[in-house]
């Protein structure tokens, strides 16, 4: 029998499998910041470890780091300390990093893919959970908790668990106006925040293969919000375009290709659950509720907890309505939004910028809402300087910042006061996510730009 | 690693599902670098609330956290397990946990079990008649009990055996180093590195 992408991928990695233990994995890229590796370091100074791959690690500042002011020194000391632990940390073990000021500094996800580095065929982690970004160019991408970073920083490798395979499959052409945003919104609405648990998910079909990587990795990204443990798609001409000319672009390019053209799922492959979604059908797609789950097409409503006959589900979007103040019935597009957050590395890429400008360009954004612009790396930030986005951003009236994450998790000053409602292009609208009492609709960088003009969600359709 | 072999306590009954990792603890806690002082963040946003379970005394001594379906979603931050036994819990009940927390948890010794959602319900109305109701969760028969119900969960043998040994992982690894170097042998040279850089 045939075998699916990711069995593929995942065979070529294992550097030791035995009778009941979990496989050991070859990890081919490690990614590291701020937050999640201090404690991985102590540790390996405590045991008197070294790492072993320094050349296949790279660190860069995001989650933390301030989007005004880059250069000042951080004001909040504990931002500042776990700031300096990494680089000292980078130096200490001689690890590449990245800082703010550099044209790759950014979102970890963002950086890897600008520099090519993450390619087809790879097995890569990181401490953070949308690590699965990666998975879009083929490769199996999953993120890990900081002693996993210590393991994989002493040994290259990971004891690991085979997942099982699942595969989405999306055929049609989407509609204007709908994006891969929406797409994975949908998918997540239907499969449930636990839909993926145990799985590696393969998303397949005409309207996945008519998406730039952009979209692509804004699919994979979510993947965890669907509980699954990486989503990925098979890389095809697209993915070598992207990959092209990037500064780590393989050098003997022709063997890197020939491997690459083997990644596929084989036709007689079975994965152990398939699902179908109709792209044409899709519309834009919002959350109304507190986890990336509850979400609905813009044109619905508010949905009424009554209707709902799962009880655990019911008391879920009871709570929800409750601490996002809806009240049922209330159509989407009329919720009044007071903040519009653009980037984070769901939605911080270029194409995310300039899909969002295209709308914005001539107009204003709404009175007393503020819109927040951040790209999600250096590089990105100067390519939109040189197209002359940022211009149509402040002359829209938004605030055009430095690179991080931001708003996405307001860990850096960068956040929603108690109340205070927002459409954001990140991924995760849980309760206190960007802000303590903030309210986070999660919507695509479309319906970003259409809300910041109107004031309520909206697609550009509405305008 | 402490080695987990059985442990005897009370449990605080946490009836919401989807717990996140944003609300066991909130990113605002997450800048701290070292592995301890977590329990002032765990579950921030709800201690303010009085009525909250970790807010009335009947629980404040409670060491096994019996919640919901899909717990610990979200972020892969390790500070969730972190904090929750720094607040002091040994064992986290659930009928359905996510992915890289459970991972986590049973990397660093705190012991998530999986148990049918039935028998959650009953140990939370079990809990809620007597807080000082005595739980018996046994690694080595892979039961938990208490009253006169014992009900068994699975584990498999070897995250078993790491636990119950307390063994750590990298240790273990590490005598693996020569399949790792045999493996590395054979690495295509076309795949990526990161140094030399090349911008
Ligand atoms: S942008 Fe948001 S989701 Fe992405 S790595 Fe940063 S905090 Fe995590």
């Amino acid at each position: 029998m045939g075998k699916t992408l990711a069995q593929k991928i995942w065979e070529d990695h294992v550097v030791r499998s035995a009778e009941g233990e979990p496989d050991l994995l070859y990890i081919d890229l490690q990614l590291i910041h701020e937050v999640t590796s201090a404690q991985a370091f102590d540790g390996l100074r405590l045991a008197g470890r070294k790492v072993r791959r320094p050349d296949l690690t790279i660190a860069t500042e995001d989650h933390n780091t301030p989007t005004i002011d880059i250069l000042k020194p951080i004001a909040d000391p504990i931002s500042k300390l776990q700031i300096d632990t990494l680089r000292n940390n980078a130096k200490e073990f001689g690890i590449r990093i990245h800082s703010l000021g550099d044209a790759d500094q950014g979102v970890v996800h963002v950086v890897g893919p600008q520099l090519g580095i993450t390619q087809p065929g790879m097995t890569i982690v990181c401490g953070d959970s949308h690590t699965s970004t990666h998975g879009a160019f083929g490769a199996i991408a999953f993120g890990i908790g900081t002693s996993e970073v210590e393991h994989v920083l002493a040994t290259q490798t990971l004891p690991s668990k085979r997942p099982k395979t699942m595969a989405i499959n999306i055929e049609g052409t989407l509609k204007t106006g709908v994006t891969a945003k929406d797409i994975i919104l949908a998918i997540i609405a239907k499969i449930g925040t636990g839909g993926g648990q145990g799985y590696i998910i393969e998303y397949r079909g005409s309207a996945i293969r008519a998406l730039s990587m952009e979209g692509r990795m804004t699919i994979c990204n979510m993947s965890i919000e669907a509980g699954a443990r990486a989503g990925l798609i098979a890389p095809d001409q697209t993915t070598f375009d992207y990959i092209k000319g990037k500064p780590h672009a393989p050098e003997d390019w022709d063997a890197a290709l020939t491997y690459w053209k083997s990644l596929y799922t084989d036709a007689d492959a079975k994965f152990d659950l398939e699902i179908d979604l109709n792209a044409d059908e899709l519309e834009p797609f919002v959350t109304w509720g507190t986890n990336p789950g509850q979400g609905l097409p813009l044109s619905g409503a508010v949905p009424n907890p009554a209707d709902i006959s799962d009880s655990e589900e019911r008391g879920a979007a009871e709570r929800a309505l409750q601490y996002m103040g809806l009240e049922a019935g209330t159509p989407l597009k009329k919720i009044a939004i007071d903040t519009v957050f653009l980037g984070s590395c769901t939605n911080g890429r270029i194409e995310d910028l300039r899909a969002a400008a295209d709308i914005l360009k001539g107009k204003k954004i709404a009175p007393k809402l503020r819109m927040l612009v951040v790209p999600g790396s250096e590089r990105v930030r100067q390519q939109a300087m040189k197209e002359g986005l940022d211009k149509v951003f402040l002359d829209a009236g938004a605030e055009w910042r430095n690179a991080g994450c931001s708003m996405c998790l307001g860990m850096n000053p960068d956040q929603l006061s108690v109340g205070e409602r927002s459409a954001s292009t990140s991924n995760r609208n849980f309760e206190g996510r960007q802000g303590k009492g903030g309210r986070t609709h999660l919507v695509s960088p479309l319906v970003a730009a259409a809300t910041a003009i109107r004031g309520t969600l909206s697609s550009p359709a509405d305008l | 690693m402490e080695k987990f072999i059985k442990h005897v306590g009370s449990g605080v009954p946490l009836r919401r599902s989807n717990v996140d990792t944003d609300q066991i603890i909130p990113a605002v806690y997450l800048k701290r670098v070292t592995r301890s002082g977590f329990e002032d963040g765990l579950f921030s946003a709800w201690r303010n609330d009085p009525d909250f379970v970790l807010n009335q005394e009947a629980y404040k001594k409670g060491t096994i956290l019996v919640a919901g379906p899909e717990f610990g979603t979200g972020s892969s931050r390790e500070h969730a397990v972190w904090a929750l036994q720094n607040y002091g819990f040994k064992v986290v009940i659930s009928s359905r946990f996510a992915d890289i927390f459970r991972g986590n948890s049973l990397k660093s010794g705190l012991l998530t079990v999986v148990l049918p959602q039935e028998s959650v319900e009953a140990l939370w109305i079990a809990i809620e008649a007597d807080p000082s109701l005595e739980i018996t969760v046994d690694l080595d028969s892979r039961t938990v009990t208490y009253s006169d119900v014992t009900v068994a969960f699975e584990l498999d043998d070897y995250t078993r055996w790491r636990l119950m040994e307390g063994l750590d992982d990298i240790g273990l690894t590490l005598k693996q180093t020569d399949f790792i170097d045999a493996f590395e042998a054979k690495r295509p040279a076309y795949k990526p590195k990161t140094l030399p850089i090349r911008i």
